[in-house]
């Protein structure tokens, strides 16, 4: 029995701040699934069930906060459930609801991601302390900052390649209403001048703290039928994990990255990447996790995915757009940013990214990743229904 | 046609109270390895791997990742986890089946609920608002429910005092036992608190019938979820259980056993009545958990003991509940099969 | 084998939430002696209000004030009350539906014992003498056999809206780091930097973490590690972190130690920040008193040739 096909009919997001002052969590998880369901001009009735993920719990002070959250997500009545996976949470809720729908479990499934860190400190959350452990002795840029300097011995990158995927990534944003940094005087001088925080990474290299939730309605191929607008097709989507530290790791370029999105590709009947893929939407909170990942991901041989960011492929305008909606270092409600990389792939196949729009994008991969590079979920849609 | 998938294997802790002495992962890791033993798997052999934890129990953020390092995740393997009870990574593990992704799935939960005091980490679940900053501990709200179950005349205290005996493989007539720890739930009324983990493999079709004598098909699963205040709910009543329960197909027909997730005595007087079961189903015959509760393991047990009736022949149709959240809030329902005898 | 480590763990925050207009109103309200409702579509009242109706998941913002009276729907007696709670005298738990209400509100019951308090019985809200806008400005109720208070037909609004409450929450743990972390940490008191071996893969992990994480095994036999190790990579920290008292810049680092298959992470000192490389030879540094080395520093041997390290970035 082949699988029921997956499809995107209805995004929402909200506009990501630092700190949404005016909305309960309720409320801010319910801005962006009504969204989800007004562009899919579905009502709360349609939804047969809800999926919904975040990073710890102790962001916001609420242990399993679903169970507060289901009258504002309509889940009364109704299977709810809620998937954690670290960093690639939002990625991986959203294929744990694709899923249901595949498996015919359900006909329209509700799957939203949020964080809204301004109800404590992410740093805090990120390092309570363990007794006995040595102190985190440089915070969470810290713990990536030696790998990209160990990708930058690899690969021979110039110094500069971060800074030019930090300031690509913010001029997307201004393209961006729903995104978190808008910085409208941003300069490739003014990032290369920014203070080196944990060197070889700068300020402007690194993602901000944002209060944010990502929606999507997904559903079958009769639910599709009846879509208002054009939707994304699902041709592909996988999680793969390793261990956080081992003998062998490459936290350079992760196995489990380069394997899952071997999955999606064979899934999805995708040969050459580099070829057959229109755009990219990438998990990237420092800066140079873009070349980094576009090797790890195929688009470029080992030690050559800088030369893509240096010479523009990954521009707006480029032949490879990677982050067109400013990506995750112009927005970071942690638990939300997966599916905000899926949600705007689908926007894209979809044809309704707005300004950010890559023309004729026909097939695009929404990537996520999480822990100590260790947890990796991807998917990759298209305009057109899958092959099978 | 839907595919079988069916529950192969299951190991878990003893439960012992506390395993102070072990990590998440030293207590999860022989749990892993018996089930694994139990069907000739391999790590590498499995399709896909789901788990089910929680960060509050340990006081720890990400605690999951490193109780990945009993699983040897190497080379990578197709994963997931779920902030909730295992019993819930089962339900994950088992559209994944469904789907067709995968043939095999390895699903394991565990929980130290020793570290901290389970009673107060659970009023953290609450609405962060209006009512977590009283601090209600989870006995006071199932006391609440015990009172109000009184009230309506489904239960009384030496009735509850039966099911706390019975599950505990004491005398079904046995007095009320202990002190009240909030009125009317006495000591025996409520779970130890206990450190556990549990595990299951699932497989589908034939391939479970290569790995398990008598596979124990999932006829049937589905959860619900209610509002979350208890001010609005009915607590003599489980709606959502019985939904579950109609959905999964419990009522087709009788069931001889039936594993509930019930921590409080009052809350299997709900569930019995919610699911209908009558006097000949045998409930809890593993003990349930009132004889132990370790938190975010203890509804997957309840699959997995269902499950193991039918490997044994004990059972040939059963059904297991999970709970989550105050007062069941949220509830899982498996119907479980042997093949005929 | 040596005693088990534990260690309290306490983890405190003060949670600062932000409300949204119904619960913006309900605690301001109370604030001021005020008990509003929400009127859903069907004409329920429910106190608390919530945001969304629970049965039809549509926003309700239709506020209604009810009386500071109620009726007990269910009850718990306490004995013994615990930390955070609202008395701490004996008191009932109890479910209060207001008078002008359809559903119930949890909070204590200040009662002389369980005997006094039954379902059914009337009790009111004692307030606060001190009220900021928080449910915690309802007191607890108190028994009362008056007529069901009037109330004065409050729409909600209020001057100087309270828009967020600070939700300070404390969970006590004790903590324990579990046998491998245990016996490394016991050596360490020594200064001795103790690893386990895989019995499968054979690979040495330092600090061990009681399973090889590749093969899912125990891990047991005992190696001892270091104490000179390579730099493998590392950063420079030009901000202060959080809780650490050392000086900025400094270089954080991954040093493998001779004999271990992973690296581990230290502070690198004895070398100006911007000398640190990649290569580097490093030997522990101890302090008096200090579980773990200080820093490591250049042992002066030559640098480690890439090829040597490489495997382990």
């Amino acid at each position: 029995m082949s699988k029921e096909p997956v499809a995107v009919v209805g995004i929402g997001q909200t506009r990501h701040v630092a700190a949404r002052r005016d909305v309960s969590i309720a409320g801010l998880v319910r801005e962006a699934a009504q969204r989800a369901l007004e562009d899919a001009e579905l009502t709360w009735a349609d939804v047969d069930a809800v999926v919904i993920g975040k990073a710890p719990d102790f962001f916001e002070g609420v242990m399993m906060p679903e169970l507060y959250l289901a009258d504002a997500l309509g889940a009364v009545g109704k299977p709810m459930l809620r998937v954690h996976t670290a960093g690639s949470v939002g990625g991986s809720t959203a294929l744990v609801a694709a899923n249901l729908v595949a498996a015919r479990v359900h006909g329209t499934v509700l799957t939203l991601a949020f964080e809204k860190q301004s109800e404590s400190n992410a740093m805090w959350g990120l390092s309570l302390p363990i007794p006995f452990q040595q102190p985190l002795l440089a915070g969470a840029g810290g713990f990536f900052a030696p790998h990209v300097r160990a990708y930058m011995r690899r690969s021979g990158a110039p110094d500069t390649v971060g800074s030019l995927v930090a300031y690509k990534d913010r001029r997307n944003a201004l393209r961006n209403p729903y995104a978190h940094l808008h910085e409208h005087d941003i300069t490739l001088e003014k990032v290369q001048a920014s203070p080196m925080l944990w060197d070889p990474i700068r300020y402007s290299e690194t993602c901000p703290s944002s209060d944010g939730a990502c929606a999507m309605v997904l559903t079958d191929r009769a639910g599709a039928a009846r879509a208002p607008r054009p939707v994304a097709w699902m041709h592909g989507g996988a999680m793969r994990s390793e261990p956080t530290l081992f003998a062998g790791k490459d936290c350079v370029s992760p196995q489990a990255g380069k394997d899952c999105a071997a999955d999606v590709y064979r899934q999805a009947g995708i040969a050459d990447p580099r070829r057959e893929i229109d755009a990219v939407e990438m998990y990237v909170p420092f800066s140079w996790y873009e070349p980094m990942w576009l090797e790890n991901l195929g688009f470029a041989d080992e030690g050559e995915g800088w030369k893509l960011t240096e010479s523009g492929v990954t521009e707006l305008d480029g032949d490879l757009p990677v982050d067109m909606s400013g990506g995750v270092l112009s927005t970071n409600p942690i638990g939300a940013s997966g599916m905000i990389r899926f949600a705007e792939a689908a926007l894209q196949v979809r044809g309704l990214a707005g300004e950010h729009q890559v023309e004729g994008a026909r097939r695009v991969l929404g990537h996520a990743y999480g822990g100590g590079s260790q947890f990796f979920s991807m998917w990759l849609v298209g305009s057109e229904p899958p092959a099978s | 046609m839907t595919r079988e998938i069916a529950v192969v294997a299951f190991a878990r802790t003893d439960h012992r109270r506390g395993a102070d002495e072990l990590s998440e992962v030293e207590m999860l890791m022989p749990v892993l390895h018996e089930v694994l033993d139990r069907t000739g798997l391999k790590t590498a052999d499995i399709g896909f791997t789901c788990s089910g934890s929680c960060d509050y129990l340990a006081g720890r953020a990400f605690s999951f990742t490193l109780a990945l390092d009993g699983v040897g995740a190497w080379p990578p393997i197709s994963e997931s986890h779920v902030e909730m009870d295992g019993a819930w990574a089962l339900y994950e593990a088992w559209t994944k089946l469904l789907a067709g992704d995968a043939d095999t799935a390895l699903v394991y939960s565990y929980g130290k609920s020793t570290p901290g005091s389970v009673r107060d980490v659970l009023t953290r679940q609450l609405d962060p608002y209006y009512v977590a900053p009283l601090w209600p501990d989870s006995v006071a709200l199932a006391a609440l429910q015990a009172q109000a179950l009184i009230d309506a005349g489904d239960t009384d205290e030496p009735a509850l005092a039966a099911v706390a005996a019975r599950s505990r493989g004491s005398r079904a007539d046995a007095a009320p036992q202990g002190d009240y720890v909030v009125r009317p739930l006495r000591t025996g009324d409520c779970p130890p608190v206990v450190d556990g983990a549990a595990a299951v493999v699932l497989a589908a079709g034939d391939r479970a019938r290569e790995l398990c004598e008598r596979p124990a098909w999932i006829r049937g699963i589905d959860h619900r979820i209610e509002a979350h205040a208890l001010g609005v709910r009915d607590l003599t009543d489980s709606p959502s259980t019985r939904l579950a329960a109609e959905r999964a197909g419990a009522f087709r027909r009788p069931v001889d056993t039936a594993e509930l997730h019930a921590p409080f005595s009052s809350q299997e007087v709900v569930l019995r009545k919610a699911l209908r079961l009558d006097d000949g189903v045998r409930v809890n015959p593993s003990g349930g958990a009132l004889a132990a509760n370790p938190v975010m393991a203890a509804g997957l047990v309840r699959i997995g003991e269902a499950a193991a009736g039918i490997h044994r022949g004990r059972s040939d149709r059963a059904l297991a509940h999970a709970t989550s959240g105050p007062c069941l809030q949220q509830n899982l329902v498996a119907v479980l099969e042997g093949d005929p005898r | 084998m040596p005693e088990v480590l534990e260690a309290p763990l306490v983890v405190e925050f003060p949670f600062t939430r932000s409300l949204g207009p119904v619960q913006s109103a309900f605690l301001t309200g109370l604030r001021e002696r005020v008990v509003l409702g929400v009127r859903t579509g069907d004409g329920r009242i429910l106190v608390p209000p919530v945001e969304y109706d629970p049965v039809t998941a549509e926003e309700i913002r239709d506020l209604v004030e009810v009386a500071p009276t109620g009726t007990v729907t269910t009850w718990a007696w306490n004995h013994a009350p615990r930390r955070g709670q609202p008395l701490d005298t004996p008191f009932a738990w109890a479910l209060v539906r207001l008078d002008g209400a359809d559903t119930a509100l949890l909070h204590a019951l200040d009662a002389p014992g369980p005997d006094a308090v039954r379902t059914g019985m009337r009790v009111r809200v004692r307030w606060a003498g001190e009220r900021t806008g928080a449910v915690t400005d309802i007191a607890c109720f108190e028994p009362y056999d008056g007529d069901p208070a009037q109330p004065s037909g409050h729409t909600g609004d209020f001057e100087n809206p309270v828009t967020g409450i600070v939700a300070p929450a404390r969970l006590d743990y004790t903590y324990s780091p579990g046998r491998a972390q245990t016996d490394y940490l016991h050596a360490l008191s020594d200064r001795r930097m103790v690893g386990e071996r895989c019995p499968s893969c054979r690979k040495v992990y330092v600090p061990p973490r009681g399973a090889c994480p590749t093969c899912g095994v125990a891990t047991s036999e005992q190696v001892d590690v270091g104490p000179r190790g390579t730099v493998t990579t590392f950063c420079i920290v030009n901000i202060k972190a959080r809780n650490l008292d050392i000086e900025v810049p400094y270089v954080y680092a991954h040093i493998a130690l001779d004999g271990a298959d992973l690296a581990l992470h230290g502070r690198i000192g004895g070398i100006p920040y911007d000398q640190v490389r990649m290569g580097l030879r490093v030997e522990p540094v101890w302090t008096e008193g200090a579980r773990h080395p200080d820093h490591y520093r250049p042992t002066g041997e030559p640098d480690a040739d890439y090829e040597t390290y490489k495997e382990l970035l």
